[in-house]
């Protein structure tokens, strides 16, 4: 049982605070992903969670108990750097065993700890080896390996995957995805990753310049993002942003973007709802993800005719970038649908996967239709 | 793989390995003529052009570790066959060996030899120790004023030491500290601290921090990170620094001149006081001079790769 939580905290480098007013309760064997471009605090939570950064103000509670003063080696946490730094000089072994030999077991019982971590990670074979005669992956599995031989509390791990190649790394994805259904501990993990953090999280933590953004589950931020930020940051292709007025039009409202001759064409409600949400009459914007972006290749009802200009034909699917007004909006289409750049096509967007924003603070409206 | 030359390239390649041989060659030279002068007989020593091929002997080593005085009269017959055949090499060039009743007195050679040793090593290992402590707090901690002290630290090498050897000789011989190990192991520990510092830094900033992190979380304090992951990462820098410290205390020739005389006198300057009554004997000098050599080139033997991968540490990034 590990309950980690952060209260308040806040964390300066000088005059830059990285870490503004962090609350954040993990529960128990929960897979936790903390989510945010590079320099958004991220590392230095995780650092601070496991005792190798301190904290200015706040506190950090492990199983209810107040850590922030505690040494790292007293918090019974285990970390995985993204540079492994398995030690040189030692072998396999010697690396998975050196956290147990601080704990002064028997050598028995460390050799037993040792062979069990090894088997269940698949590395038994390496353990004579030094980590200079190891690939990428199985270095990263000795590094995983050496921080749960000692059944710590929690698993904290730096973006352990980072700087394996495209392939390994989905390959490490599913493991660490087994190792943690298998083994169940609480782990925090942090990526600039997003498909990471959703093929792994059970709730996602997104962050940017030491803000929290939002907390949720891997289809709570992706369907629901709290705002512009989480909205771009989820998600590939990256959500279409526009600037976008709301008409009303007889039984139905009207979405116009930018420079264009017409709106697309939403339920009458969706005035009631912005009004609900808190929406002013201007600084709206319009989020939609590509697949949101219906495309046809005949006029129907409802359709407005735009100009496909980019093809980006990814296999299983296309990507397509459709000039609205002033505005580009990438749609996601089946593989060949829009044979060539030029063509005229027929779109619309799909209310139900429609989002609005406040302009000014980046705050989502809450609009679901 | 094999290279493809141009004929250009070859022509390069050759050349640079004569430049290397010349080189080699030039840099050989001197202890070239140090070895074999020390085995020479005296009369070869000084001969011109020199003498290349002779019957090498050990007569000047035999010189080098006993007491002598000249003869003033040939010995005896009885004496000289009597004596073993080492002393007969003594008696054949005109001195003798002193003894006290039996025993043949030993010349200070040894025990200089064991100062020189007691000090150097003693006062490498403070240097390195300390040096290597003061590095790793540079370079792992925020130290106010950082930049200010690390230049401190090296401007006391921007001097020539020598500079300052009256003041210091002032010095030591009012805490009566001249002629004591003590007082040139402090003194050597000092010179060499300032280098340590440097070195070690450079050598503890490239071992990533994230080890000694991963130590800490696994449970090991900061001292015990330092001594388990740290040191043995960095042996390569201490085993570099500390030849460069050992063999900076071990030819240090001037402060160990003027600041000893007897009983901490290293042999830097006791070997060229070994002038033989009348003239120079310089084989005896060449033989000091040669065993004198030898710790420093074995030990500098022993960790030649620890040298090479030391001097060129940093020099290229990964």
């Amino acid at each position: 049982m590990t309950h980690i939580e952060l209260r308040d905290v806040q964390k300066f480098f000088g005059e830059v605070q990285v870490i503004k007013d962090m609350n954040l309760v993990i529960e128990d064997n929960e897979f936790i992903v903390m989510l945010g471009p590079s320099g958004c605090g991220k590392t230095t939570t995780l650092r601070a969670v496991a005792g190798l950064e301190t904290i200015d103000e706040g506190d950090i509670l492990i199983d209810g108990k107040v850590v922030q003063h505690l040494k790292a080696a007293d918090r019974d946490i285990a970390f995985v750097f993204q540079s492994f730094s398995l030690y040189p000089h030692m072998t396999v072994y010697e690396n998975i065993a050196f956290p147990l030999r601080a704990t002064g077991q028997s050598r028995a019982e460390i050799d037993r700890a040792v062979r069990q971590v090894a088997d269940v990670l698949r590395i038994a074979p390496l353990l004579k080896r030094r980590p200079s005669a190891l690939s990428g992956g199985d270095m990263q599995r000795v590094a995983i390996g050496r921080a749960l031989v000692r059944s710590p509390k929690a698993l904290l791990m730096d973006e352990p995957i980072g700087a394996l190649d495209a392939k390994l790394r989905e390959e490490m994805r599913t493991e660490i995805k087994r190792l943690h259904m298998q083994q169940g501990s609480t782990t925090v993990y942090v990526t600039h990753d997003q498909v990471e953090a959703m093929a792994l999280a059970d709730r996602i933590v997104i962050m940017n310049e030491g803000v929290l953004q939002q907390v949720g589950s891997p289809d709570e931020v992706y369907l629901h993002p709290a705002n512009l930020f989480v909205a771009q940051f989820v998600g590939s292709p990256v959500m279409n942003i526009a600037e976008a007025q709301v008409a009303e039009a007889d039984s139905e409202a009207r979405v116009v973007m930018p420079g264009a001759a017409e709106g697309f064409v939403f339920p009458r409600n969706l005035l009631g709802r912005l009004e609900a949400g808190g929406a002013k009459g201007d600084g709206l914007a319009l989020g939609i993800r590509p697949e949101g972006v219906l495309v046809e290749r005949e006029r129907r009802e409802g359709y407005l005719p735009v100009e496909a200009h980019i093809i980006e034909p990814l296999g299983s699917h296309d990507i397509i970038d459709l000039q609205v007004g002033t505005q580009m909006l990438r749609a996601r289409t089946k593989a060949g649908f829009v044979p060539r750049p030029g063509e005229k096509v027929w779109v619309r967007i799909d209310p139900a996967q429609a989002h609005f924003f406040d302009v000014e603070s980046g705050r989502s409206l809450g609009v679901r239709l | 793989m094999a290279a493809v030359q141009t004929p250009r390239q070859r022509i390069a390649n050759r050349l640079a390995i004569v430049a290397v041989i010349v080189t080699t060659i030039i840099f050989l030279a001197p202890i070239y003529w140090i070895a074999t002068t020390a085995f020479k007989p005296r009369a070869l020593a000084t001969t011109v052009p020199p003498t290349v091929v002779f019957q090498p002997e050990i007569t000047p080593f035999i010189k080098l570790f006993t007491k002598r005085v000249q003869l003033t009269q040939p010995v005896d017959e009885e004496v000289y066959e009597a004596a073993p055949w080492w002393e007969k090499r003594i008696l054949d060039g005109g001195e003798r060996v002193l003894r006290v009743g039996d025993s043949v007195q030993l010349s200070a050679y040894p025990d200089r030899f064991l100062n020189s040793l007691i000090i150097a090593v003693t006062s490498t290992l403070l240097a390195v120790s300390m040096g290597t402590l003061t590095a790793y707090g540079f370079s792992r901690f925020r130290v106010p004023g950082e930049q200010d002290w690390l230049f401190f630290i090296l401007s006391t090498r921007m001097l020539p030491p020598v500079v300052v050897a009256i003041p210091m000789f002032l010095m030591y011989r009012a805490v009566g500290m001249t002629d004591t190990h003590l007082g040139l192991i402090i003194l050597y520990t000092a010179f060499n601290l300032s280098f340590v510092v440097w070195l070690m830094k450079g050598f503890i900033d490239e071992i990533p921090r994230e080890y000694e992190e991963a130590a800490l979380v696994d449970g090991y304090t900061r001292m015990q990170a330092f001594f388990k992951i740290v040191l043995p990462e960095a042996a390569t820098g201490i085993a570099a620094t500390g030849v460069f410290c050992f063999i900076i205390a071990w030819n240090e020739y001037a402060f160990a001149l003027m600041l000893t005389n007897r009983d901490a006198q290293t042999a830097p300057p006791f070997i060229p006081a070994q002038v033989g009554s009348g003239l120079t004997d310089w084989t005896t000098i060449a033989a000091g001079t040669f065993l004198f050599l030898l710790p420093v080139a074995i030990f500098t033997f022993l960790l030649r790769n620890h040298l090479l991968r030391g001097m060129s540490f940093g020099a290229i990034r990964k």
